[in-house]
């Protein structure tokens, strides 16, 4: 009996995965089409379209914290410094060569040059624990912003304006999407489980021979490159600029969309950016009270719900077929008669 | 010479507010390993309650910085009782999301009620402002207060916390907190106190900050919050001697840029400096290494 089903056994889950992966391209297709028709109809203005940005330019930096804080564990208070890098890089190089080109290559040095950073300040301060990592990475988006404020060519506080826009919804799409898949790819990598054990237990990851320092450096420069993606999306679509955009609140809305979310969540981030946008978005009418009530939706849901919304469960045709629990059992029934 | 000197002297005056705020963090690290992100805010109340007391109660320099440390005081233990008892034993980032959001809430409570407009402290009385010269050193009376209010609230501290039960208890709870409940110390208490303490010298900073620098707003409370932690983990986060010591050598660097004539560069100084002790001595310059357990 035993013998019989083994075989059966691991056909299961890749028939199970084949499905999955057309499901979830079957869905970000779907929203990339309806976006698009509802775009090309009229229906997101520009009003509308802008809060789209905010929502893609949010998951990008969400999911990529998330790497770092929520699946390899390391606390990170400074992703608004490598969001600034991408934002600056990109913002220049479109000014000086107002291209789709210059846009694309922005983007890439600003990507490669946030990673660089990322890795050059990764690799000692990654050495500290908890709290101490994250005030020394607060301290090096301080930094950052500081020499920002302070160049002749970034224009100082006043900032950079009139940069070329060149995001559209399909770039936006494509950008996003694309930062969520490689950055799960990453997590069921043999890199991505490194990561993952380094969270769990440091030392016992250690004494089964991952090397942890590897691992996180790495986690955090990934975090940085695509941090710094985020920055030259926001730069190209709002084509204003300047440093006090990503000081330490920037780097703490981050972190409250992916804690929000839930730690260890990529849904959950993706769920939470486009919660958060969406209760900004109606809070817009209220200026004065919008913070206070952020604040205390905070507050609240940290006392009530610590582990924030999804937890670290992802948002998956199994937890949805666990809803529909006739299906599931039919689909157990073929599976017994075959 | 003479100039570097009295640099030195302004950066003792700021290096004493540095100082007072960072008392209050290394406290709270030092008994339930948060980072009280509301701390600078608590401090902005600080700096509110002494300027009302002094436009609006028309009462003096002093009494309004008694007022000042009552009212954060209370504020310091309402904050932990509501927002951090609940999360006692969730997980860090938890808390720390939480201290975050009070520190918006009273930040933005603040604006909605006190408007976001920077607001200048009444004019002080003549004496607090005579200035006394010492050769070319030029010292104003009210840089002496400072240093003076700040030493005399370091002194006091340091009496309540080596010798009497409630301190005893404060560095019993900071070692163990469940060694310490069951030598019948009331855990919950003395983590209220250790905030009240803390706060109260917050409060006591905000005033001397209104009187010294005259400008106050809602918003003023984050930078130097930041600061004082950086002082804190500077010295040794945790120590009381390590946060005095860290105040006063962040205010002397951020007083000796900014006269060497980079100003604008003072923060990213102050932070850099952080980044090199976490990297050559994540402890602090007083701390101890603690070994790690397997």
């Amino acid at each position: 009996m035993a013998n019989l089903e083994t075989p059966a056994a691991p056909a299961a889950p890749g028939r199970g995965r084949r499905r999955s992966l057309l499901v979830k391209t079957g869905a970000w297709a779907a929203v990339y089409l309806v976006v698009l028709a509802l775009t090309e109809t009229g229906v997101i203005n520009a009003y509308l379209q802008a809060t789209l940005v905010t929502i893609c330019v949010n998951i990008i930096l969400a999911v990529s914290l998330n790497l770092v804080t929520g699946f390899t564990g390391q606390f990170s208070l400074g992703h608004a410094g490598f969001m600034a890098v991408g934002a600056y890089a990109t913002g220049l190089i479109t000014m000086s060569i107002p291209t789709v080109w210059g846009f694309v290559l922005g983007l890439v040095v600003g990507c490669v040059l946030a990673a660089l950073i990322g890795f050059l300040i990764g690799l000692p301060t990654l050495r500290l624990r908890g709290d101490y990592l994250a005030i020394a990475t607060l301290g090096m988006a301080e930094i950052i912003r500081v020499l920002l404020l302070n160049f002749n060519f970034t224009n100082g506080a006043a900032g950079l304006s009139g940069i070329p826009q060149f995001v559209n919804w399909s770039w936006l799409f494509v950008l996003t999407a694309g930062t969520v898949v490689l950055i799960t790819n990453f997590l069921h990598s043999r890199q991505g489980r490194d990561c993952i054990s380094v969270r769990e237990d440091e030392i016992a990851a250690e004494s089964i021979g991952v090397d942890s320092t590897r691992a996180k450096t790495l986690a955090f420069t990934v975090g940085a490159f695509f941090g710094a993606l985020a920055g030259g999306v926001y730069a190209s679509y709002f084509y204003f600029i300047k440093p006090d955009l990503f000081g330490f609140m920037q780097s703490i809305n981050i972190l409250v969309i992916v804690v929000l979310g839930g730690l260890g969540s990529i849904s959950g981030s993706i769920i939470a950016a486009v919660l958060l946008a969406m209760v900004s978005t109606l809070l817009q009418p209220f200026p004065e009270v919008r913070m206070i009530l952020y604040s205390l939706v905070l507050v609240v849901l940290m006392i009530f719900r610590p582990q924030g919304l999804m937890g670290s469960k992802e948002l998956s045709i199994s937890l949805f077929s666990r809803l529909l629990p006739k299906r599931a059992t039919s689909a157990a029934a073929t599976k017994d008669a075959s | 010479m003479e100039q570097v000197l009295q640099q030195l002297i302004n950066g003792l005056s700021l290096g004493s507010i540095y100082a007072l705020i960072a008392l209050g963090y290394t406290m709270v690290y030092g008994i339930i390993q948060l980072i009280n992100f509301a701390h600078g805010d608590v401090y902005m109340v600080g700096a509110y309650v002494g300027y009302v007391c002094m436009t609006h109660l028309h009462i003096g320099f002093f009494p309004s910085l008694v007022v000042a440390m009552a009212a954060c005081a209370v504020l310091g233990m309402v904050i932990e009782r509501v927002a951090y008892k609940p999360l006692r034993h969730s997980t860090r980032i938890a808390v720390l999301i939480t201290a975050i959001g009070v520190s918006l809430l009273l930040e933005y409570t603040m604006m909605y009620f006190a408007g976001a407009a920077v607001r200048s402290y009444p004019e002080l009385p003549a004496y607090l402002t005579r200035s006394f010269h010492f050769g070319g050193v030029v010292v104003t009376s009210l840089q002496i207060s400072i240093v003076a209010v700040s030493v005399i609230l370091m002194v006091a501290l340091q009496f309540i916390v080596r010798r009497t039960k409630l301190g005893k208890a404060m560095r019993a709870v900071s070692q163990d907190q469940d060694a310490a409940r069951l030598m019948g110390i009331s855990v919950d208490n003395t983590i209220s106190f250790t905030f009240a303490l803390g706060s109260a010298l917050a409060g006591a900073a905000g005033v001397l900050v209104g009187v010294y620098y005259n400008s106050i707003n809602p918003l003023m409370g984050i930078l130097p919050g930041l600061k004082a932690f950086v002082a804190a983990v500077f010295g040794g986060i945790g120590l009381i001697p390590g946060a005095l010591l860290g105040g006063y050598v962040i205010g002397a660097i951020e007083t000796l840029v900014s006269w060497v004539g980079f100003s604008t560069f003072r923060d990213a100084v102050v932070f850099a400096v952080l980044i090199i002790v976490l990297i050559v001595k994540p402890s602090g310059i007083l701390g101890k290494n603690v070994r790690e357990k397997v």
